[in-house]
């Protein structure tokens, strides 16, 4: 009797044993499709039929003539937004491509220098943007694209004093919402939060003729706000105004995404990203939803972050630590090595998600070290965020 | 605070769900092209993932321009991709550059898509010492685009980055040395098992037992010393052809395991194996514990051997020798403990305390490594 019961056992040891064996089996390899009219990849199809035409007729026009300075910043222009809406980095390439004749240059265009700084910040290779930037402020004082782009960067570096110089400077030439968005910002992470939130949604409130993407922007900003004043159903209308205005934002989604998350509400952070799993952050918030629910399917996702993460990293690709930290820490839970690249990322920048996931990990490895580290930025800046001082 | 439950996903959605299914989504990613150059002898073989996205960009594959490209629509211009593909990669050796040409063309996905596969062969002279990469791929198009090279020699695998700053790379290689080669590997496999703690407790806990008889509910001395030894070497041979087995299969790419569940499951392995001592469920057919947990313990075998990350041509002569140290090494473990626990069986120390004692303790330290492996739990 007691061998029947081993043989049994036994089979179902072998079954699943089997089964994993198979199903492991099937790993891609390379092949030759059968039918000519299997479909191999889809292109991007964001661009609608004339813009995409528009840039087809700049591509040749450029290719005529690659050192036509108006077409070529044009074009790449064209490429850098299309990359900010889609998170797409392969339109980062090809702006520099086409910006290559002055690329290299000690001193560019202003234009180009412009066009160097948005893709050198997107790359998160800050100290090189503000290089760029200030030798165009040197030059052109009053251009407030450089100025805002400058404020911006000296913000996320945690260079604050810098940033409300910045802010200030900018006056005269762009309208009071941005004025007042610009310093709002400053504001809210140097221990004026609900000044800052109050300031804000009145100058919102009072401005009219807002096109959707700055009226986005700004909405974006007060639900943060007012997520981190932990006012959730205000931070809640906020985020879906904005998200009516601008559904496919993916800046808003993440912020949003993550206040669902920090809610409890999971399940409404799966249908949100869903239609937008390309970008590394969304499906980052896909898998850490499905986890929160207990979706089986969860692992499923962490392998294709993780495979995701390790492309990025053959390539030496170093702008997404504060995503990569969160995944190490949250889905492939490795505390330590989460917490090295927590560090890495908060060398480079200092928003408040940057201190979230350097005190998480700070928490969950146990370092006191890093746990100072963040204590001193809190009492130094004055930051205010109900997410860090819940747990 | 609104709470939204599960009621509030679609059916559709929920069936997925629950059945664990995860869309299969495309990253947004960099253009980067995957080459490994595998080269003996002057003789490059050559294969070339490049995404299909980015040959549109340059190439204009979307003849009809639906957005979508298609199989015909690559097979029709294979000729445009090959010739596209050898004139932007360039080997060459003193000063010489080595004559290359397409043998095939496939279809392979990566993390942001389907790619060409491009296999040629390259001719440099064989007694070449050193040679040089030139790689313009795309730089003119996507100044961010990277080849991601991976050199396969004799010596060992390389890798490498070409970027748009640095398109040309030039390697060294030595001579290598199969003879030392081989060495290096029978050490290793020899290596691994003496260190490997939970190969030698699951065998220790397979061999424990093969010198006492079971009489009654008790364990008492076993009376024939050749009847041991036939039982020894059963679990011996019978872990030893399983873990060969799976230990070739891996290497060898036909069958791949995820690390983790191998390494539980070898762990798991340990525990039950202990088990199967303080309450058996199996006395004859211990070998059969030990070929079927063998496999598993072949996969971790396989893990060390992968992680050197080997070219495959070495992969052959590299199993063989790393195999052959692992069985030599186990064999003197076996020829130490055989007549070991021989001397000791009749005492009770050896039925209580090692039988007995030892096995619970093998039960508990494995447990703990299973937890560790399974739940990525950190308790020791």
């Amino acid at each position: 009797m007691n061998s029947t019961r081993f043989s049994c056992r036994l089979s179902t040891w072998l079954c699943v044993f089997g089964l994993t064996i198979f199903a492991t089996s099937l790993t891609a390899k390379p092949t030759i499709p059968t039918h000519d009219s299997q479909v191999l990849e889809v292109l991007p199809a964001t661009l609608a039929d004339r813009r995409a035409r528009e840039l087809r007729i700049l591509r040749n026009a450029l290719a005529a003539t690659p050192t036509n300075l108006a077409l070529a910043t044009q074009l790449a222009g064209e490429y850098i937004e299309i990359g900010r809406t889609t998170g797409d980095p392969r339109y980062g390439g090809y702006a520099e491509s086409v910006l290559s004749p002055w690329w290299n240059q000690a001193k560019p265009p202003p234009e180009v220098l412009l066009l160097r700084a948005q893709l050198r910040q997107r790359a998160h290779q800050f100290a090189s943007a503000l290089a760029d930037l200030d030798q165009l402020l040197g030059a052109q004082p009053r251009d407030p694209r450089a100025r805002l782009q400058r404020a911006t960067i000296r913000q996320v570096t945690g260079d604050y004093a810098g940033a409300r110089a910045d802010c200030a400077a900018l006056k005269p030439q762009v309208s009071a919402l941005l004025v007042t968005h610009c310093q709002a910002l400053v504001m809210s992470v140097t221990g004026d939060l609900a000044a800052a939130y109050t300031m804000l949604n009145a100058a919102v409130m009072a401005a009219d003729g807002l096109t959707p993407v700055t009226a986005a922007w700004v909405l974006t900003s007060l639900g943060e706000m007012a997520e981190r004043s932990d006012r959730a159903e205000l931070a809640d209308q906020h985020f879906r105004a904005a998200l009516s205005l601008t559904p496919d934002d993916q800046y808003l989604l993440m912020a949003y995404a993550d206040f669902l998350l920090a809610q409890g509400r999971a399940i409404e952070v799966v249908r949100l990203v869903e239609p937008h799993l390309r970008v590394d952050g969304l499906l980052l918030r896909y898998g850490l939803a499905l986890q929160a629910t207990g979706a089986p399917a969860a692992p499923a996702v962490v392998r294709q972050l993780a495979a995701r993460f390790a492309a990025n990293a053959a390539r030496q690709e170093s702008a997404h630590k504060r995503e990569e930290a969160r995944f190490v820490l949250e889905l492939a839970n490795e505390p330590v090595r989460a917490l090295e690249l927590a560090r890495e990322n908060w060398a480079v920048q200092k928003e408040p998600a940057d201190l979230r996931i350097l005190l998480a990990c700070a928490r969950r490895a146990g370092s006191p070290e890093a746990l100072a580290l963040a204590q001193d930025w809190l009492t130094q800046t004055g930051l205010e965020d109900r997410a860090l001082t819940r747990r | 605070m609104r709470k939204r439950g599960i009621r509030d996903l679609p059916s559709a959605l929920l069936l997925l769900w629950l059945l664990g299914w995860a869309p299969a989504a495309l990253a947004h990613k960099a253009s980067d092209s995957y080459l490994t150059l595998d080269v003996t002898a002057g003789k490059f073989n050559g294969q070339w993932d490049i995404a299909l996205r980015d040959l549109d960009f340059a190439l204009g594959l979307d003849r009809d321009q639906d957005q979508r490209i298609t199989w015909g629509e690559v097979r029709t211009q294979h000729q445009a991709i090959a010739s596209y593909a050898l004139s932007h990669l360039q080997l060459s050796t003193q000063g010489q550059v080595c004559p290359s040409q397409v043998t095939a063309q496939l279809i392979d996905t990566h993390t942001d898509g389907a790619y060409a596969v491009v296999r040629f062969r390259a001719d440099c002279p064989p007694a070449m010492t050193d040679f040089t990469l030139d790689y313009r791929l795309f730089f003119d198009l996507d100044a961010q685009h990277k080849g991601l090279l991976r050199l396969l020699t004799p010596g060992g695998t390389r890798t490498a980055i070409l970027g748009s700053n640095h398109p040309r790379q030039r390697f060294e290689f030595g001579h290598a040395n199969w003879r030392n080669d081989f060495r290096q590997y029978l050490e290793l496999g020899a290596w691994h098992i003496w260190t490997g703690f939970d190969h030698l407790l699951f065998l220790f806990s397979l061999l424990l037992p093969c010198v006492l008889a079971r009489v009654a509910g008790t364990w008492q001395p076993a009376p024939n010393l050749r009847a041991s030894l036939g039982d020894i070497a059963k679990v011996v041979t019978a872990f030893t052809l399983a873990h060969s087995l799976t230990l070739s299969l891996a290497t060898l790419e036909i069958v791949s395991l995820p690390s983790r569940l191998v390494e539980s499951a070898i762990a798991a392995s340990v525990v039950l194996a202990a088990c199967n001592n303080l309450f058996p469920i199996t006395r004859d057919g211990r070998w059969l514990l030990a070929f079927i947990f063998g496999l598993v313990h072949g996969f971790g075998f396989a893990g060390v051997l992968s992680d050197l990350g080997l070219a495959p041509r070495a992969l052959l002569s590299a199993l063989v020798a790393f195999n052959v140290g692992v069985e030599l090494g186990q064999l003197a473990l076996v020829s130490v403990f055989i007549p070991l626990v021989w001397r000791l069986r009749a005492g009770l120390f050896y039925r209580r305390l090692i039988m007995g004692g030892g096995s619970f303790a093998i039960a508990v330290i494995a447990l703990i490594w299973f937890s560790e492996r399974a739940f990525l739990m950190k308790l020791l």
